[in-house]
């Protein structure tokens, strides 16, 4: 197996331990975070705060090298514009993650145990990017 | 029930991986971007994304089955909530450029505005919906 393969496998298991760890697999930890006005859990806010001071101290260190280790150079969007496109599409996706408790990392982590949501939402999900991608294309 | 170290603990992992695959592959672990560009291929780098997801479902799947208490998914969700949310959560990543992991979790930690944009803009819609469902709809 490639090398690049094998780090994002590697990435890969080491997000979902984190995601199975931190319970975001559960969407009712999900909503209850979202539920600010019901019974509150203050989970997701652990978890993004854990996620996001790392990345935020490690990015700087990894970005200050010329090339990632494995690759000619890093993927970054470029994208700097704040536009409607933008607001409209997060927008949608809040709606849909404020009605079910589900984002793409912890639904798909529910197949890994054949979770009987995640089996129903994912090819929902799948079908929503065809959509988008067939929308845009006209 | 998972304490907020446990919950600390397991955001900082998903912030190594992040990292990880930053550092290695020089690509940002945004989950949904991974899936659309593993289902719609545009160049030969379909292996990665593929790996990548297999790693998440399997290591997350093999978490929940083997470690007491770990926090299982929920089983009684309408169908129909679960459809018209995936189909919702589906497009919005795609026409927002990403979700709670790229925008979230890499997005912010590059401290793009962009990214800290939309990470207000879905926790304010998904807060307004969670609201309306539980509390005004919630006849149920």
């Amino acid at each position: 197996m490639k090398r690049l393969t094998l780090a994002a496998l590697a990435s890969g298991a080491l997000f979902g331990t984190g995601l199975a760890m931190s319970g975001m697999t559960d969407p009712r930890r999900v909503l209850g975070f979202l539920d600010l006005f019901g019974d509150f859990d203050p989970t997701l806010l652990f978890v993004l705060g854990g996620a996001v001071v790392t990345t935020a101290v490690s990015f700087r260190f990894v970005l200050r090298r010329g090339n990632p280790v494995l690759a000619d150079t890093f993927h970054l969007s470029n994208l700097r514009r704040i536009d409607r496109r933008l607001v409209t599409g997060a927008a949608i996706f809040g709606i849909g993650w404020g009605i079910a408790g589900y984002c793409p990392g912890p639904v798909l982590a529910g197949l890994g145990i054949a979770s009987r949501e995640a089996l129903w939402f994912v090819p929902a999900m799948l079908i929503g990017m065809l959509v988008h991608r067939i929308v845009n294309r006209s | 029930m998972i304490g907020w170290s446990i919950a600390l603990a397991g955001g900082v992992l998903i912030g190594l991986a992040a990292t990880l695959l930053l550092w290695l592959n020089g690509r940002v672990a945004g989950v949904s971007g991974i899936l659309n560009g593993v289902i719609f291929p545009r160049r030969a780098d379909i292996a990665w994304r593929a790996a990548f997801l297999l790693g998440l479902i399997v290591a997350g799947g093999f978490y929940m089955a083997l470690v007491p208490g770990a926090a299982l998914p929920r089983t009684d969700y309408s169908r129909a909530g679960l459809l018209v949310a995936g189909v919702l959560v589906g497009f919005g990543t795609r026409m927002g450029n990403g979700c709670t992991s790229g925008h979230g979790v890499c997005g912010l930690g590059r401290l793009s505005l962009r990214s800290l944009v939309a990470v207000l803009t879905f926790m304010a819609t998904a807060i307004v919906t969670t609201f309306v469902l539980r509390h005004l709809w919630s006849a149920t």
